[in-house]
């Protein structure tokens, strides 16, 4: 790592955490259960949604461990089936959908635009409320025999020929829509109406953009998930047949209603971890980014596209060939505005000063595997490859590069972002950016050679497979447990800082966004002075104005 | 896309310059507190529009398939019932934009008697749904275990279908019935449920509003109540004719 770094930090023999803020501002238990402060609430739901990554990373250990050999011998099939469903069910509803949105999101969209909450505080705690009832009844589902149709609920298999907790699994995720509509709403809501004089649309920091396109795409989806849930639920409670073939119904019309939701979920997914990039690519090149436009657009253009390419999960269902055609086309469009935002990203490091602290190398790290994870998507989305590879490891690690290599890694990139910020302390940074690297050869060694496997034929979804494919799946399982250890790090080490990291100051990135403007931990109120936006996002000559405005008044 | 809220700004303390007891305190105005909640409002009422827009995709897509069987079990329905149903939802509506209108003019009395008459409207339209699913309960057209294929099959058995001048139905095109009478349950239902939690909210606006709650110049809630209310309504006029009036126009 080169020594050059732009951490300022103050004096840390005077330096202290300010006595007011709004961790110290009230306390108690309740203090916290009834809190209306976008901070705590996001602080909530870190916590929340951190225990759900633990619980959905086990599940993930198992699977590992049970394909380290090719016979089905730690898990039975059953159980492996119950075990891969849930690992879905928890990661997509109960982590990556509501990572970044609800945590940092939560945290920073309204400091960001100089607001002092969201605008619908009271919806913003019910939606921390919705998130923990659906997911203590998906906990409930799990221990109380589980769900084994994969976390798609395919028919007919949902609805006729398993026998196992899909109703209590399907309303916990019907509650936990419930919980990422309100936060969708909220931040609607607030960045049309919050934003502090001087604050036009395009002088938001392109976080919120993204946020705001992942919200769209939260309100207008969600709902539909709700109604092809609602149907399954009849179909299994009351016998209604809308999805039952003997009765006249279609089960393709299923997958229609759930892809409708669940392919625009990627994007409800992925727009906010790229929206983190952008802010942490930003300060630590000390550059605007490359493009500010073309990037804020392309998180509504990927919001726009992403509503019309679901059938490409359908391929090979029998929909009809001119239908593939045109779904391959626009999912091969779809591909355009996130190339956007990989070459302007790329751009704004070119002749940008560059410092390597833990964030940019997650960013890094998202921007590698985040390309490999979306042009691997590009071959899924041709109909020719993906009668080949769809259903297979490769559909696996296409995901997992594009949700862990991708999602995850800017989630962890957002989290040592702003976490002097939320804390008012530094994270220790050498074993930080250690961690940073454990992570990103831990995940290489587990998703790469499932591309292998996919390409050579492993179906996905089996507890066992011929032995031909041992070698790789152990290189897989090994890289698993690498992985592991690079999500541990980053707990131990932050929580250790709660109390031993050095005190960070106001602004220890110099980054430009207005929440850093202002006292770290935040007032309750954010900022004690409204602020008015008086310059463009990622202006660093601003910045360096302050500064020298601030010297001069002191001396 | 509205431009950036022209607002004041300053110390906290002089940006509360009213302290009007409705201003929840991250906004800056009364009227920047309205706006938001209006946007949020409607953006929910979009959801709902997602959530029933799939409903009625489904609908579509079975009613083109299956239109023969559509038109024999829309028959099966009273469209005189669905007629008055309809003109009742809308009276409500009237009531209850009249109630918005009180709520505003700071008329307590007119604004109770307008949520009471919305209420009483919506349980009216209720009570005759209930006696029309009874009907289909009785005749088994009920989707699921014990669904009967009698009036499809065999009209002449069925004074309704008899008195729609139906043919008898080949067995195969007469189960795809089942599908329209689930379709009928679930969007009716999901409309139904819409409505009882609605009249769950009138209530307890009743009790708030003879406290006076609505009627000191902080009318948000009321106007909010309406425009759900109006929804409802408006979903309703689109499953009449939908489930009611298949061929009978």
């Amino acid at each position: 790592m080169s020594s050059a770094t732009i951490i300022s930090l103050p004096d840390q023999s005077t330096a202290r955490i300010p006595k007011t803020n709004y961790l110290t501002k009230e306390n108690g238990l309740l203090s916290w259960l009834l809190t209306q402060d976008h901070k705590r609430i996001g602080l909530l739901y870190l916590m929340s949604i951190s225990v759900f990554f633990f619980i959905g990373g086990c599940l993930a250990g198992l699977i590992r461990l049970e394909l380290l050999t090719p016979q089905s011998d730690l898990l039975a099939t059953d159980t492996y089936n119950k075990v891969f469903t849930m690992h879905g069910v928890i990661m997509i509803f109960f982590f990556l959908v509501p990572s970044v949105p609800a945590t940092l999101g939560n945290f920073f969209l309204p400091m960001m635009l100089g607001a002092r909450d969201l605008a619908l505080p009271k919806m913003n705690l019910a939606s921390w409320y919705l998130y923990m009832a659906g997911g203590i009844l998906a906990l409930y589902a799990m221990i109380t025999g589980g769900v084994d149709t994969g976390w798609t609920f395919t028919t007919p298999l949902s609805t006729h020929y398993v026998n196992t907790n899909v109703i209590t699994t399907g309303l916990a995720i019907f509650i936990a829509g419930f919980s990422s509509i309100f936060t969708g709403l909220n931040f609607i809501v607030t960045i049309h109406k919050m934003r502090c004089p001087g604050m036009t649309w395009f002088r938001m920091p392109l976080f919120v953009w993204s946020n705001y396109a992942a919200s769209v795409l939260m309100v207008l989806g969600t709902p539909v998930l709700a109604t092809a849930l609602i149907l399954v639920v009849l179909e299994r409670t009351v016998g209604i047949g809308v999805f039952d073939p003997t009765k006249g119904g279609d089960p393709l019309l299923f997958q229609h209603l759930f892809w409708f939701y669940s392919h625009p979920a990627v994007y409800i997914m992925i727009l906010p971890g790229m929206g983190v990039i952008s802010e942490v690519i930003s300060t630590f090149s000390r550059k605007r980014v490359f493009g500010y436009t073309a990037v804020a657009f392309s998180s509504v253009a990927i919001a726009v596209f992403g509503f019309f390419v679901w059938a490409h999960h359908m391929f090979i269902m029998g929909i009809s060939s001119y239908a593939v055609l045109v779904f391959s086309l626009l999912t091969m469009l779809v591909a355009v505005p996130s190339a956007i935002k990989i070459y302007n990203w790329a751009m704004t490091l070119y002749k940008g000063s560059i410092t390597f602290e833990t964030p940019m190398l997650y960013a890094f790290g998202f921007m590698g595997l985040f390309t490999i994870g979306g042009m691997t998507g590009v071959f899924l989305g041709t109909s020719g490859t993906d009668i080949h590879l769809t259903e297979t490891y490769f559909i696996v690690a296409h995901f997992h590069f594009v949700m862990v290599g991708g999602m995850l890694m800017a989630f962890l990139s957002g989290l040592h972002f702003w976490w002097p910020k939320m804390t008012g302390r530094m994270y220790p940074e050498k074993i930080s950016q250690m961690a940073a690297v454990v992570t990103f050869i831990g995940f290489n060694l587990t998703f790469f050679p499932q591309f292998i496997l996919g390409t050579l034929g492993m179906p996905r979804r089996y507890a066992s497979y011929p032995p031909e494919f041992q070698v790789l799946n152990v290189f897989s399982t090994a890289g698993a447990s690498i992985l592991g250890v690079g999500y541990l790090l980053p707990v131990l080490y932050l929580t250790w800082s709660l109390k031993y990291g050095k005190i960070a100051g106001d602004n220890p990135w110099q980054a430009t966004g207005l929440e850093w403007q202002t006292q770290s931990p935040p007032l309750t109120e954010n900022f004690s002075e409204l602020p008015i936006m008086d310059h463009e996002a990622y202006d660093y000559d601003w910045l360096e104005r302050q500064k020298a405005k601030e010297v001069a008044s002191v001396g | 896309m509205s431009d950036s809220p022209a607002i004041a700004h300053g110390t906290l303390e002089a940006v509360h310059p009213e302290h009007s007891p409705h201003l929840h305190h991250q906004f800056e105005s009364i009227k920047q507190q309205a706006d938001a909640g209006n946007l949020a409002m409607w953006l929910f009422l979009l959801t709902e529009v997602m959530f029933f827009g799939g409903l009625f995709t489904v609908y579509m897509v079975y009613r083109n398939w299956y239109y023969p069987a559509f038109v024999a079990a829309s028959h099966q329905l009273d469209w005189k019932l669905g007629a008055i149903n309809s003109v009742l939802l809308i009276t409500s509506s009237l009531t209850m934009a009249l109630g918005v209108w009180s709520a505003q003019m700071r008329r307590q009395g007119a604004l109770i008697l307008c949520l009471v008459l919305t209420f009483v409207l919506g349980l009216v339209f209720l009570g005759i749904k209930g006696g029309e699913y009874k009907e289909k309960f009785e005749k088994h057209h009920f989707p699921g275990a014990n669904y009967s294929l009698q009036s499809f099959v065999n009209p002449s058995s069925d004074p309704v279908a008899m008195a729609a001048g139906d043919k008898p139905l080949p067995l195969d095109t007469a189960r795809k019935t089942e599908v329209y009478f689930d379709l009928y349950f679930a969007m009716t239902g999901m409309h139904a449920l819409h409505m009882i939690i609605g009249m769950g909210i009138l209530i307890f606006m009743i009790f708030r509003a003879k406290a006076g709650a609505y009627t000191t110049g902080h009318t948000a809630y009321v106007e909010y109540f309406g425009l759900y209310w109006h929804f409802v309504d408006i979903i309703w006029i689109f499953l009449f004719p939908l489930l009611y009036l298949i061929n009978r126009h």
